[in-house]
């Protein structure tokens, strides 16, 4: 039996970097510390009927095929495309990422990553008004308040309260859970909430009132006696918890980021932030939830200078979140090929969007058989990024870590980076007259 | 003034980006070149003759050039983008990003106009007959200065987060508008007839709106007083207005929403 220590769990945004994973004979045998989100991860590498070669829909259904003749597919249908869509990124590994810009450029298409439905909210507020943040290791050892808003990490990121926030001893935390105190502002009573020393119940779609208010307070000016169906003295004495503490966090969640006002709730949460530190230090950390979404927004801004959503229709970079990125673009049927690698849009994008993405020519790479495998006119299945196939990933903190190979892929299999390589050569033979 | 006529011949579903259609670039060119201007059908360098058919005649220069549209275009972004002088006529529903950064001229359009359209604008005067889209004449992303001069009067409703950051002139919608009207504003002045969602002047620290009825008021505002038939920004309003003073959610907040009694 090989046991591999301190591997990287490749699901959530907390990107655990203690995992210890028994692998016999090919099969994970168990994958100790991880919590069961990940664990299932691990585990679901013993699943049996896999994929191993690409399918392509044809007149009566999936037929096989090989990668040479599905990396020509993609490339041709990329390249015969005014304006295709290269959406996903978020399972992937930085390297494989790089590529896949590299390749929206050479075809002069527009790439997004799943954080135009999850936190590019977050990213456009940033933009508009900076980011106090620090890391998850700063937070086990200094933080004495975390408040989560619109965000369950006991079932979105399981280990993210035993690791950072709510339990583990700090450096200046020495007595753990006894040293630190945690609010939870939600629309219902969540989980999280259970086990916090303080629950904010905000009516659904009034968040921004309530950061309105906190921060109104905060200035000193007077509210009203109930603001987002929270009576004044609450808010007051939560903003005293904050205003009184050592070292504040604002963790936030796709709660605040996707209600009414998204980025502006967003916005309005980090000048509050900024607001705080007059008092004291406060920081806040996006939620992420997919394992390497951060490590999309990087890489997209070190190549193109912005971090998602971005068009190369005109061979340079334009970025208009609403215009550039995918829910709109799909809707409005502004694209005419969808290229999707590593996401399943089809299971979480509008009816509209996935209407139009059902009408136009398509492809996936993906490892699993998703809605959106089914849904795309062809899919190439690919080695699982960070078990199968090592690679960067960033953290939700904007640390990245180098995932770890444990086990091979099946033989034939190759991983995200290598098709994509495969496609951009071929595109670019295309495109000088082969 | 000499007359360009565009009439539409096909509007692609991709859509078309379109910053030649602007009266500086079409001064002192015939029709024909006109037509060969370039224009974007997605990746394709397309020929403006390829979607729209070429008549009348340029002026000398860009202040004696009136660009009439026949036709939809509201799949054609970028029109005028960047103008200065002269006049642009669409008679019918135009793109995003219309008129961006204008800085002079006239621009006239009888139907609707999408998202995004006169991001900051320095000046010129601007008639949306029918309903605009979000962010009407607000900054673009990422921008803490957005629109500081010129006109933008609305016939019909407007969308959410229009005036972002606004730092001059004026926004007057006729009719009503989503939420967040002047967020982030910090001088110039927005009117609005009808209704405006909640969510009015958040977080803005400067510059004047009035509303003739409003959804909520953010916690962040402070009533001031009542006064009735007011001179704001010498214009003259009947009947009876409360004055707020706000965004008090920022430290910085000095700016004044008018609301009507009903
Ligand atoms: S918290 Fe997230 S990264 Fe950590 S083990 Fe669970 S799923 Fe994996």
């Amino acid at each position: 039996m090989e046991i591999h220590t301190d591997v990287i769990c490749p699901f959530c945004g907390t990107l655990c970097d203690d995992i210890e994973v028994h692998v016999e004979n090919g099969r994970v045998m168990e994958a100790l510390n991880a919590c069961k989100l990940g664990n299932a991860k691990f585990m679901s590498m013993n699943k049996k009927n896999r994929h191993i070669v690409p399918m392509v829909r044809g007149e009566d259904g999936f037929t096989e095929t090989t990668i040479e003749d599905a990396v020509e597919r993609v490339a041709r249908m990329l390249v015969d495309a005014k304006k295709p869509l290269l959406y996903g990124w978020a399972t992937t590994e930085c390297e494989a990422q790089s590529v896949g810009i590299e390749l929206a450029e050479e075809v002069g298409g527009v790439i997004d990553s799943c954080a135009s439905v999850c936190h590019g909210p977050s990213v456009l507020a940033i933009q508009d008004v900076g980011f106090p943040s620090v890391t998850l290791g700063e937070v086990k050892n200094r933080a004495d308040l975390d408040i989560y808003w619109g965000s369950n990490p006991m079932h979105a990121h399981p280990r993210h309260m035993s690791r950072y926030s709510r339990y583990p001893r700090g450096y200046f935390r020495e007595r753990g859970q006894q040293d630190r105190t945690v609010i939870v502002i939600d629309v219902r009573r969540t989980d999280t909430a259970g086990i916090a020393d303080k629950f904010l119940q905000v009516s659904p779609g009034d968040d921004y009132e309530l950061v309105n208010a906190f921060r109104t307070l905060l200035n000193g000016g007077d509210i009203p006696d109930e603001v987002a169906g929270i009576a004044k003295k609450d808010i007051a004495s939560a903003l005293e918890l904050m205003k009184t503490c050592q070292f504040g966090m604002l963790f936030f969640g796709v709660g605040l980021t996707m209600s009414p006002g998204k980025h502006r709730n967003i916005d309005n949460a980090i000048s509050l932030v900024v607001d705080l530190n007059k008092y004291t230090k406060f920081n806040l950390i996006p939620m992420r939830g997919h394992y390497n979404v951060t490590g999309f927004s990087e890489v997209l801004t070190w190549q193109s200078g912005f971090p998602f959503g971005v068009d190369y229709t005109r061979g340079y970079p334009q970025y208009n979140p609403g215009e550039t990125t995918s829910v709109e673009l799909l809707s409005r049927g502004e694209v005419d090929a969808v290229f999707v690698v590593g996401s399943d849009p089809a299971a979480n994008f509008p009816k509209k969007a996935v209407e139009h993405l059902a009408k136009i020519p398509s492809a996936v790479i993906e490892p699993h058989e998703t809605p959106t495998t089914y849904l795309c006119d062809l899919n190439i299945p690919s080695a699982i990024a960070g078990i199968e196939v090592e690679g960067t990933a960033y953290r939700m903190d904007n640390v990245p870590i180098r995932m770890r190979k444990i086990m091979d892929a099946p033989a034939g299999l190759y991983s995200d980076r290598e098709i994509l390589e495969m496609i951009l050569l071929k595109v670019r033979e295309i495109k000088n007259g082969a | 003034m000499k007359e360009i006529i565009l009439k539409v011949i096909s509007q692609p579903t991709v859509g078309l980006e379109a910053e030649n259609i602007a009266p500086k670039v079409f001064a002192c060119k015939s029709s024909m070149e006109i037509a060969g201007l370039p224009i974007y059908e997605g990746n394709r360098e397309r020929r403006l003759g390829d979607f729209f058919d070429v008549s009348g005649e340029a002026g000398e220069a860009e202040a004696e050039t009136r660009i009439v549209i026949e036709g939809d275009v509201r799949l054609t972004k970028r029109i005028g983008q960047g103008m200065r002088a002269g006049e642009i006529h669409i008679k019918g529903s135009a793109g995003m990003h219309l008129g961006s950064k204008m800085r002079g001229g006239k621009v006239t359009v009888e139907g609707d106009c999408e998202a995004f359209c006169f991001q900051e604008m320095r000046g010129g005067v601007v008639h949306i007959k029918g309903n605009a889209g979000n962010y009407l004449g607000s900054a673009t992303r990422g921008n803490w200065r957005g629109m500081r001069g010129g006109t933008i009067t609305v016939d019909g409703n407007a969308g959410s987060e229009i005036a972002t950051f606004m730092k001059g002139g004026k926004i007057h919608v006729k009719g009503d508008c989503a939420s967040f009207a002047g967020v982030h504003m910090n001088k110039g002045f927005i009117v609005i007839d009808g209704r405006a969602e909640r969510r009015i002047g958040a977080e803005m620290i400067g510059g004047t709106i009035v509303a003739n009825e409003v959804e909520a008021m953010l916690a962040g505002f402070k009533p001031v007083e009542t006064v009735k038939a007011p001179e704001i920004e010498s214009e003259k309003f009947t009947g009876n207005y409360k004055k707020y003073s706000g965004d008090h959610a920022d430290s910085r907040a000095k700016g004044t929403v008018w609301v009507k009694i009903q």
